[in-house]
């Protein structure tokens, strides 16, 4: 493995990302914010929502930090390289596996959507604050299961950057990633499915359903979620999953 | 250590459309048929292609659009996997030894691929960095590039509003940056100014005596002509001429290519060209559309000398009461041997 060269590609994304740092910020930052501002704070203040809502909404905000920030860290670049501009030919040319750019790019990923959640946490205690009740009883799960959510969505950007193309785009937020937050349990506790039992069974096929309920599990373990051991599980597996299709895609695109 | 290029009997069968390592238009997923399963279309890009290219040479591959020239220089630069044969660049398989491959050469792709969110410095300098050279030496060799290569002044724009041929500069140049020992230029000059070509030649030549092996691809005879050592012409994934320029026009019989157009087809008139003094083979063009379309009928004459026969057939055709209605003279070219080969023009 050519380390140097693997180094260099990280050094390039990181470039990059500093050189576009405020339309990321905007991009990973302002919609959750927003949606905190208005759920944990306008809905309850005004008495719409109970105060207990806000720390529960805060865990599931995470999730979709996370996992929109990765996804769209890995996803759209691919798209857009491979297709539109086709500057990863360039890349694809550098002396190394060419399965390492897409690792590359994965590990890439997986940082800026750990930074995505852990800045969530401050900015939306901030804007929440008083009333906000965390409970970080085990810190080791906790960044066990960011950890897994961060890769996850990365995972996830690369299998659906190298699947889609260009004219997809669109298509690509609205049925894939709008109905993974909505059926996500990020809003809710995936208990508060028991009312339809039969889409409580489905959206357990929603990875987004384990990130949110896992972070729910360890941030805020007063409020009913799935067991943690068990997402730990589930998401272990999905990362896996999507790594392999993700790699498998990447190949074919690189190579006629 | 010089490093030459081989390949042997490489096949390549597509069967979706070129992805962009051979150099197609945009890409577009798979068509998915549900239900009843359509056999694939396959397109034959490669059919059997054999070359030998000597370490420190020129060498063009000459064809029209579609001849399989790009497909060549993808599979010698590990980005279109053959489907059948081998190719070698020194004595490394490409397909099997690919990090060892791609440390020895340098590509120059069709279309512009450039890196968007960087500027024309930072370009040379993350590709030098890729090949893993120190950040002193990097540094030093990007200016030299954009000295070279006339892009000193833009050297720290972004590359987003470059022209055409600042991009396409700027791509040889990075090409260039990691000092590989083969060069892939696939249709370097296509589209740029007269100018920039000559400066682009003239660095192509340089880059060539410190030892370099250069593979080119264009369908310029021009081009060729004015580079190449040895051409190959390819048409339909196959090799259908081998030798230096002056080589292959030598082996065009005559020469000199005349086109002639008369007004309607006779064929003791092109019979009678044949005695004509000079003139090696003529040849009625029975295919062409505008035989019957404009009831007038169209020959080539190969000869060996063009402007001192026009009198002569002129002569011949009024005494035959045959209206000449167009002459078109080449001078020996690889595009009139193209011609020759295949019956139509590297340009259709």
């Amino acid at each position: 493995m050519n380390w140097k060269t693997f180094f260099a590609l990280l050094g390039r994304d990181a470039h990059v990302a500093r050189r576009n740092i405020i339309p990321v910020l905007l991009q990973t930052f302002l919609q959750p914010l927003m949606f905190v501002f208005i759920f944990g704070r306008v809905m309850v203040s005004s008495g719409y929502m109970p105060a207990a809502y806000k720390s529960l909404l805060l865990p599931g905000i995470m999730a979709i930090s996370m996992v929109f920030t990765g996804v769209w860290a890995v996803a759209m670049p691919l798209i857009a390289e491979f297709q539109f501009t086709r500057e990863i030919e360039d890349r694809l040319l550098a002396p190394m596996e060419i399965s390492w750019l897409a690792v590359e790019k994965v590990f890439f990923g997986t940082m800026q959507a750990l930074l995505a959640g852990l800045v969530v946490i401050p900015a939306a205690w901030l804007l929440l604050r008083p009333g906000v009740d965390l409970n970080l009883n085990s810190p080791l799960s906790f960044a066990a299961v960011t950890l897994l959510v961060a890769l996850f969505s990365a995972c996830g950007g690369l299998a659906l950057g190298c699947s889609i193309s260009q004219t997809h785009i669109g298509l690509m937020f609205s049925m894939v990633l709008t109905p993974m937050i909505f059926f996500g349990c990020t809003y809710y506790p995936w208990s508060a499915l028991a009312h339809f039992p039969i889409l409580q069974k489905i959206v357990l096929i929603n990875p987004l359903v384990y990130a949110s309920e896992g972070l729910r599990g360890t941030l805020v373990p007063q409020f009913p979620h799935l067991p943690v051991a068990a997402v730990l599980i589930v998401l272990t597996i999905f990362d896996a999953l999507f790594l392999a299709t993700g790699l498998r895609q990447f190949r074919r695109k690189a190579v006629s | 250590m010089l490093a030459g290029i081989r390949t042997r009997d490489l096949r390549k069968i597509y069967t979706s459309p070129p992805a962009l390592a051979s150099g197609g238009g945009f890409g577009f997923g798979p068509a998915r048929s549900k239900g009843k399963k359509l056999p694939k279309p396959e397109i034959v890009a490669l059919d059997g292609l054999s070359l030998e290219i000597l370490p420190g040479e020129i060498f063009g591959l000459l064809g029209p659009n579609g001849a399989g020239k790009s497909t060549t220089a993808g599979i010698l630069t590990t980005r279109v996997r053959p489907t059948a044969g081998q190719a070698w660049i020194g004595d490394l398989d490409v397909w099997k030894e690919q990090v060892a491959v791609k440390r020895l050469i340098g590509v120059v792709a069709q279309r512009p691929n450039l890196d968007f969110a960087l500027t024309a410095r930072e370009i040379l300098l993350f590709h030098g960095a890729y090949f893993g050279i120190d950040s002193h030496q990097r540094a030093e060799r990007a200016d030299a590039l954009l000295d070279r290569f006339k892009l000193r002044d833009r050297a720290d724009q972004m590359v987003r509003g470059f022209s055409g041929g600042m991009m396409q500069r700027l791509s040889i140049a990075r090409a260039m940056m990691h000092d590989p020992q083969v060069l892939f230029l696939d249709e370097p000059s296509a589209g740029l100014d007269p100018q920039t070509r000559l400066l682009l030649w003239e660095i192509i030549r340089e880059y060539n005596q410190s030892g370099k092996t250069i593979l080119l691809t264009t369908h310029n005879m021009e081009e060729a002509d004015a580079l190449c050592q040895r051409v190959a012409i390819i048409d339909h994934g196959r090799n259908i001429a081998l030798g230096t320029p002056a080589e292959l026009k030598a082996s065009v019989p005559g020469g000199y290519l005349l086109r002639l157009r008369f007004g309607r087809h006779s064929p003791e008139l092109l019979q009678r060209l044949q005695t004509l003094a000079g003139v090696t083979e003529v040849r009625a063009n029975t295919d062409s559309q505008n035989n019957d379309l404009q009831n007038s009928s169209s020959a080539d004459v190969y000869a060996d000398r063009g402007g001192p026969l026009i009198s002569e057939i002129a002569n011949l055709a009024s005494s035959a009461n045959v209206e000449l209605c167009d002459v078109h003279i080449s001078e020996p070219s690889l595009e009139n041997l193209f011609l020759h080969h295949t019956g139509r023009s590297l340009r259709e």
